[in-house]
C-alpha cells in the first residue's frame, strides 16, 4: 500500500502537517541535557595553551611550574599524545593531486595558526587547568607567514609545509564546450570580481566533549556535541587503537551546529587520547574565545567571474576562477577543498547554457582552518552567479526577472544535465519564480522604487535563483575513502502497549529531527506521534549511519523511518489478521487501532496485538512472523545528489549617506520536495537567512598581515540579530524526488545559499544609479560609502 | 575563560564601601552593574581584583532636584535613566541617550555610575554628560569632591577619580525652557557601541557638542559649537572634521567615523532647525 501524499484527509496524514516539536517542552523546560551539563565520577578538565603565533617553530617547553600548581593533574605535549593517537591527513583519493601533511592533536615541530593546541594541561576544574596553562612556557621561533590568498602559489612567498613543494592544497578546473572562442564573439560579455568574508558559524553551545576510558572494559565513551556520530566513533577508534565497537559516541543535546560540529578537532582528540593514557573522564568545554580561534572557519573567496551572452540576452556561457585559503591543513576527514569544489560545480546552476569553465584554487595560509559550513560553497557561487547574472540585467537594460525568464531550465526539462555535469532530476524554477514575483508584487514594488528614488530614497530590489544539493550519496565522501556513510537507517520497535520506539542515525541539533522523524514514524506504523518515541545520538543503539550534514536527514533518514515504520505496521497486520481470520491487506492501523481497512470498522486495538506477541505467543501459529522490532536503511542510487531549488528576492533602502543598508523584506521560494513539517521548513529557511544575511552584511573574521586574528568577540564579530532581520515572507513549491517513496529532499541549507546574493544585488540595485557597486562581503556601511566614493582616503 | 578574582566583598553603605576600598590597598574594584566589568574579569582583561560590590547601597540609587541641578544617583539604572519622570523632564538628553544603551537585560543591570566611571569612549552617557555641562561628585577618604564633566574624561578608560574614590552622582543642571536636547548615532546593529555619535544641547541660543567614538574620550567641539551659533552649518560640519579625533578599528576607518560626524551633525542641525 503506498500513502496518497495528495489526499490531506487520509488517515494517519501527519507527513505535511505542521505537529508540535516533542523534544520543544523539555527544552524550553530547562532540562535538556548538553554534554556540558554531564558530570562523572572522578571527571577532570582540560585546558589548552594555544600558539599566539601565526607561524613558529616550538622550541623547548617547559612544564615544571604547571605542573606543581595545586589542582593540576598532568600536563602534555604534542609528544606526549603522539604515543598514543595516531596523526590524520584530510584527504579524499577522488580529489587527485590534493596534498596536506599529517596533522596530530598537538602541534608537534610548528605551531600553525593562532590558536592551534600546543599543550595540554589537566586540572581538577577548568579554573586549575587554566592557571596551570597560564604557567606554561613555550619557546616559539616565528617564521615567516602566508596569509594572502592570490600570491600564496607565488616564488617569493614562503612554503607553509617544505614538504609538500608550494602551497597549493588542491586545484580543479571544470570545462566544457568552447568558453575562450564564445567570450571572444559574444554580444556583451561582463565581468566582475567577489570575495566572501572568512566566517565561522557561531554555534549557541560551543563544541563540548567528554570522553571516559574504561580500561576495564576496554571501551571509551564519548559525550560530545556534534553532528555525526558514527563517523567521530569509527575515527576515535581508528587513531586510538581501540575496537569500533569498544567505542560510543553520545550525542544528546546538542545547541547549534551548522557543519562546525562535523569535524575532526585536535582539542577532541587530545581529549580523548588523554581519557585514555589518565584512565578517567577528561571534558574539554570551548569557551567563546576558543571558538572563535578553534572552530573551523569558512568561505574566505576570492573570485573573477565573466558572463556571455546574446543579443537576445541569452546566456552563453560562464568562465569564474575561484580562490579560497584554506589554513594551513585541510580538515579531517572531510578535506577542506569541498567548498572551492562546489563553487566549480554550481556557478550558474539554475540557467541553460552551454560552455563552461570555473577553475578554484584551494591555497594554504597561516589562519584557522576553513571547512564545511552551512550551505557549502552556495553562496559563494550563488553569489558569483546572480551578481554577474543581475549586472549583465543592468547593461543591457533587461528587468531583472525577465532575464531570469529567459534563461531558467524549463520545469519541463527534467531529467538533463548542466555543463557542469550536475545530473537533475526535477527542479520548478519558472514555477518557483512566479511564485515569488506574485508573493512579492513585483511590479508594485518596482513603481514604490521608482517613486521613493525621486524623492532621494534609495531602494533596491535584488534577485537570487539558486539550486541546493541535497541528499548525498558516497559520490560525496565515500569514494574518496572516507569512512562517512552515506546510508543511513531506522530501527522501530513497537512495545507491548502499541507505542513505539524509533532509533535512528540522524541527529537532533535543535532543527527538528526528532519532530519529523516522529511524524514519519507515525504515519507508517499508523499511531499518533505522541505514541513515537525518537532516539537519536548514541552510537551503541542507533542503527550505523551518517548523521546530520549536506540537507540528508529527512530525504535520507526520513525514508528509513518510513520503511522501518512500515515494516512494523506489515508485522502487526499480519498477527492482528491471523488474530482475526482476516487478510493483512484487508486491514489497516489508525490511530493506534487496527481496523477494517474498507469501512474502518474497529476490529482490535494495537496493545491487543502487542500482549499476545509478548506474553502469550503460544497462542499464535507456530512459524507466524511476529517481529515487531524492524531495522531499514535507505541510500540514494539513481542521482549523486537530489538537488532542490529556489529563488529569494530582498528589499532594501541604502542611506546613501551614511551607507547604512536597512532591510525592510526578504521573500523565499523554495522546492524541498516533499515537506514533512511546514512550519519546521519555514523556519529552517528562515534561520538559514539570517545566516545568508550574516554573511553578506555583518561577519567577517579579520586577519593582520601577520596572521593575527583581529577580532574575535561578540562583541566585533558581528553577527546578525532579530533587531536588524526584516520580515520574511516563505513560499514553497513541492517537487518530490522519486528515487524515495517519502520524495523527501533536503531543505536546511537554501536559506544560507541564496541570501547573500539577494542582499548584494538589491543594495546594487539602490545604489546603481548613483555609478557604484559592491560584491566584496560583507558589505558594510564604509564598503559602500567607498563604493559609492564618498570615502577615498 | 575562568575570571579570576582577589575576593569579594559587599559593601552596605558609601562609607563602608569607601573603607573597604582603602582596605584592598589599590587592588579593590568596585562591581555596581557588572555589565563591562564582568565582561572584563571573563575575558581575562583584569583579574585578581577585590570585587567591592556596591550594587545594593540604596542611597546611591534614583534621582532628585536640588536647586537648580538635577542629581541623578551613581546606581540609578539605564532602565531607569530611560523612563524616570524628573530625568525625561529636566535632563532629557540622558533619557533619549539610555534607549541607545545595549540591550535590555543590559539596561536593567547597568548604570549610569558604571558609564561614567567606565569612561568607554564610544559611550553614550559621558558625551552627554559634557554637552549637559555636568558635573560629577565624588566620594573619597576626604569627602566630597565635584569635577566638572569636561575635565573627568581623561583619556581611553581613564578619568580624574582616584582609586579611593566613588562616583557618586552626576549633577546635571535642569533644562530651562525651549532648551534643546539631540542625540544622534550610527551602530551597525541596535544595541551596539556607536561607531560615531553626538549629542547636543541648545541652551540660550547656544549650543554644546559632546561626540562620542570619535577620539579616546569623549569632546566637546568647540569649533563646531561656535559655528552653529552662529547658524553656519557647513562651517560647523568642516570644524568637527577637526574637533574630533577617531582611530580605526576592525569595524570602521578613522575616515569613515569623522564622515559620519558630519552626517550626524547636519541631521541634527534639521532636528534643531538650525540654519
Ligand atoms: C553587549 C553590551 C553592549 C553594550 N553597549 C553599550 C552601549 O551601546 N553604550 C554604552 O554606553 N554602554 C554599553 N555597554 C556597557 C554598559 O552600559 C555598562 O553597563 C556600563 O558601561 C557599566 O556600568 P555597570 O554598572 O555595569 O558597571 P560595572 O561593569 O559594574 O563597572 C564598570 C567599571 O566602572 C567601575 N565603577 C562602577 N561603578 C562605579 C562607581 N560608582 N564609582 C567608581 N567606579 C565605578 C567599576 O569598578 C568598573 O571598573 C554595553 C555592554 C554590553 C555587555
Amino acid at each position: 500500500m503506498t500513502i496518497r501524499f495528495d489526499d490531506p484527509n487520509r488517515p494517519n496524514s501527519y507527513i505535511g502537517r505542521t505537529v508540535p516539536r516533542p523534544n520543544a517542552g523539555r527544552l524550553v523546560a530547562g532540562r535538556g541535557r548538553y554534554v556540558d551539563d554531564i558530570t562523572l565520577p572522578r571527571m577532570v578538565h582540560v585546558a589548552f595553551v594555544r600558539s599566539p603565533h601565526a607561524h613558529a617553530r616550538i622550541g623547548a617547553i617547559e612544564t615544571g611550574e604547571a605542573e606543581t600548581l595545586k589542582g593540576v593533574l598532568r600536563v602534555f605535549t604534542g609528544r606526549d599524545l603522539a604515543e598514543v593517537c595516531t596523526p590524520w591527513e584530510g584527504k579524499l583519493l577522488h580529489l587527485e593531486g590534493m596534498k596536506t601533511p599529517p596533522q596530530h592533536p598537538l602541534a608537534l615541530d610548528r605551531a600553525c595558526w593562532v590558536g592551534e593546541p600546543v599543550v595540554a594541561v589537566v586540572g581538577r576544574t577548568r579554573a586549575d587547568a587554566e592557571a596551570g596553562a597560564a604557567l606554561v612556557e613555550v619557546e616559539f621561533e616565528p617564521l615567516p607567514v602566508v596569509t594572502d590568498i592570490r600570491t600564496a602559489l607565488d616564488p617569493d612567498t614562503p612554503v607553509l609545509h617544505e614538504a609538500l613543494g608550494d602551497n597549493l592544497c588542491f586545484r580543479k578546473a571544470n570545462e566544457k564546450g568552447e568558453v575562450d572562442r564564445i567570450f571572444a564573439e559574444a554580444h556583451k560579455v561582463v565581468e566582475a570580481s567577489f570575495k566572501t568574508a572568512r566566517h565561522t558559524g557561531v554555534t549557541l553551545e560551543p563544541r563540548v566533549i567528554l570522553v571516559d576510558w574504561n580500561a576495564g572494559d576496554g571501551e571509551m565513551t564519548a559525550h560530545v556535541s556534534n553532528q555525526a556520530p558514527h563517523m567521530l566513533q569509527l575515527l576515535l577508534a581508528g587513531h586510538l587503537d581501540i575496537p569500533e565497537s569498544r567505542v560510543r559516541v553520545v550525542c544528546g543535546d546538542v545547541g547549534g551546529s551548522f557543519g562546525v560540529k562535523v569535524h575532526v578537532y585536535p582539542d577532541e582528540v587530545a581529549t580523548a587520547a588523554i581519557a585514555k593514557i589518565m584512565e578517567r573522564p577528561v571534558k574539554f568545554t570551548s569557551d567563546r574565545m576558543e571558538a572563535f580561534i578553534g572552530d573551523i572557519h569558512a568561505r574566505d573567496h576570492e573570485a573573477t567571474g565573466r558572463i556571455a551572452l546574446d543579443e537576445s540576452g541569452k546566456i552563453l556561457g560562464f568562465d569564474v576562477d575561484d580562490w579560497t585559503g584554506i589554513g594551513p591543513y585541510s580538515i579531517y576527514p572531510r578535506t577542506s577543498a569541498v567548498e572551492g569544489l562546489q563553487v566549480t560545480n554550481l556557478i550558474g546552476g539554475p540557467y541553460v547554457f552551454d560552455h563552461y569553465r570555473c577553475r578554484t584554487s584551494v591555497v594554504f595560509q597561516n589562519k584557522g582552518i576553513c571547512a564545511q559550513y552551512r550551505a557549502v560553497g552556495h553562496p559563494v557561487a550563488v553569489a558569483i552567479t546572480e551578481g554577474l547574472v543581475d549586472k549583465a540585467a543592468a547593461e543591457m537594460g533587461i528587468d531583472p526577472i525577465e532575464l531570469r525568464r529567459r534563461n531558467l531550465i524549463a520545469d519541463d526539462a527534467y531529467p538533463l544535465t548542466t555543463a557542469a555535469g550536475l545530473k537533475l532530476e526535477g527542479l520548478s524554477h519558472h514555477r518557483s519564480l512566479d511564485a515569488l514575483v506574485e508573493a512579492m508584487d513585483y511590479e508594485a514594488l518596482r513603481a514604490e522604487q521608482k517613486a521613493l528614488r525621486e524623492k532621494g530614497i534609495h531602494r533596491g530590489i535584488g534577485i537570487a535563483s539558486f539550486i541546493e544539493l541535497t541528499n548525498p550519496s558516497p559520490f560525496m565522501y565515500g569514494i574518496g575513502g572516507a569512512r562517512i556513510s552515506a546510508q543511513d537507517g531506522c530501527t522501530v520497535r513497537m512495545d507491548p502497549d502499541g507505542s513505539v520506539v524509533a532509533l535512528t542515525g540522524i541527529t537532533e541539533q535543535g532543527q527538528g529531527t526528532e519532530a519529523i522523524m516522529a511524524q514519519i514514524v507515525a504515519e507508517a506504523v499508523g499511531v499518533s506521534p505522541q505514541m513515537v518515541r525518537i532516539v537519536t545520538g548514541d552510537t551503541r543503539v542507533t542503527p550505523f549511519g551518517g548523521g546530520t550534514w549536506a540537507s540528508r536527514g529527512a530525504g535520507i533518514g526520513g525514508e528509513a523511518a518510513l520503511q522501518a515504520g512500515r515494516a512494523v505496521r506489515g508485522q502487526a497486520l499480519e498477527v492482528a489478521a491471523s488474530m482475526l481470520q482476516a487478510k493483512a491487506g484487508d486491514l489497516d492501523i489508525r490511530d493506534g487501532i487496527v481496523v477494517d481497512a474498507a469501512t474502518g470498522e474497529e476490529r482490535m486495538a494495537l496493545s491487543e496485538v502487542g500482549r499476545v506477541v509478548y506474553f502469550r505467543g503460544d497462542t499464535l501459529p507456530k512459524g507466524l512472523p511476529r517481529e515487531l522490532m524492524q531495522t531499514r536503511h535507505f541510500i540514494t542510487s539513481n542521482y549523486p545528489y537530489a538537488f532542490t531549488n529556489g529563488v529569494q528576492a530582498s528589499y532594501v533602502e541604502v542611506d546613501v549617506e551614511t551607507g547604512f543598508v536597512k532591510l525592510l523584506k526578504h521573500w523565499c521560494v523554495e522546492d524541498c520536495g516533499r515537506i514533512i513539517n511546514p512550519l519546521l521548513v519555514d523556519e529552517q529557511i528562515r534561520g538559514g537567512i539570517v545566516q545568508g544575511i550574516g554573511a553578506a552584511l555583518f561577519e567577517e573574521i579579520c586577519y593582520d598581515g601577520e596572521g593575527q586574528i583581529l577580532n574575535g568577540t561578540m562583541a566585533d564579530y558581528l553577527v546578525p540579530m532579530s533587531g536588524e532581520m526584516p520580515d520574511m515572507i516563505i513560499r514553497h513549491v513541492e517537487t518530490p524526488t522519486e528515487e524515495s517513496e517519502l520524495g523527501a529532499k533536503g531543505a536546511g541549507e537554501a536559506g544560507t545559499a541564496g541570501a547573500p546574493a539577494a542582499v548584494m544585488n538589491a543594495i546594487n540595485d539602490a545604489i546603481r544609479p548613483l555609478g557604484g557597486s559592491v560584491t566584496h562581503m560583507p558589505f558594510t556601511p564604509e564598503r559602500i560609502l567607498r563604493a559609492l566614493g564618498t570615502i577615498t582616503d | 575563560m575562568k575570571a579570576s578574582i582577589g575576593g569579594y566583598t559587599r559593601a552596605e553603605t558609601v562609607s563602608h564601601a569607601l573603607s573597604l576600598l582603602a582596605e584592598a590597598n589599590g587592588a579593590g574594584r568596585l562591581l555596581a552593574g557588572g555589565q563591562s566589568l564582568i565582561a572584563a574579569l571573563n575575558l581575562g582583561t583584569t583579574s585578581g581584583d577585590m570585587l567591592i560590590d556596591i550594587a545594593g547601597i540604596g542611597a546611591l540609587r534614583g534621582a532628585r532636584i536640588d536647586g537648580n541641578r538635577l542629581i541623578i544617583g551613581a546606581l540609578t539604572r539605564h532602565a531607569d535613566i530611560a523612563s524616570d519622570p524628573l530625568i525625561a523632564e529636566h535632563a532629557p538628553l540622558l533619557a533619549k541617550a539610555a534607549p541607545l544603551v545595549a540591550h535590555d537585560a543590559i539596561r536593567n543591570r547597568g548604570t549610569i555610575g558604571g558609564s561614567l566611571a567606565y569612561a568607554d569612549p564610544a559611550a553614550e552617557y559621558p558625551a552627554c554628560a559634557i554637552a549637559l555641562d555636568a558635573t560629577i561628585i565624588l566620594e573619597g577618604p576626604n569627602g566630597t569632591r565635584q569635577v566638572a564633566a569636561q575635565d573627568f574624561f581623561l583619556g581611553l578608560f581613564e578619568t580624574a577619580r582616584a582609586d579611593d574614590e566613588i562616583l557618586a552622582a552626576i549633577a546635571v543642571p535642569m533644562a530651562a525652557d525651549g532648551e534643546r536636547h539631540v542625540i544622534r548615532e550610527a551602530a551597525r546593529r541596535s544595541g551596539d557601541y556607536a561607531l560615531a555619535g553626538l549629542a547636543v544641547v541648545r541652551r540660550d541660543g547656544r549650543h554644546r557638542i559632546g561626540a562620542f567614538a570619535l577620539g579616546d574620550r569623549p569632546l566637546l567641539c568647540e569649533g563646531a559649537m561656535a559655528a552653529l551659533d552662529g547658524g553656519d552649518i557647513d562651517g560647523a560640519v568642516a570644524a568637527l572634521a577637526t574637533d574630533v579625533d577617531p582611530t580605526s578599528d576592525t569595524q570602521a576607518s578613522a575616515a569613515y567615523r569623522r564622515h559620519l560626524a558630519g552626517v550626524l551633525l547636519r541631521r541634527i542641525a534639521i532636528d534643531l532647525g538650525v540654519g
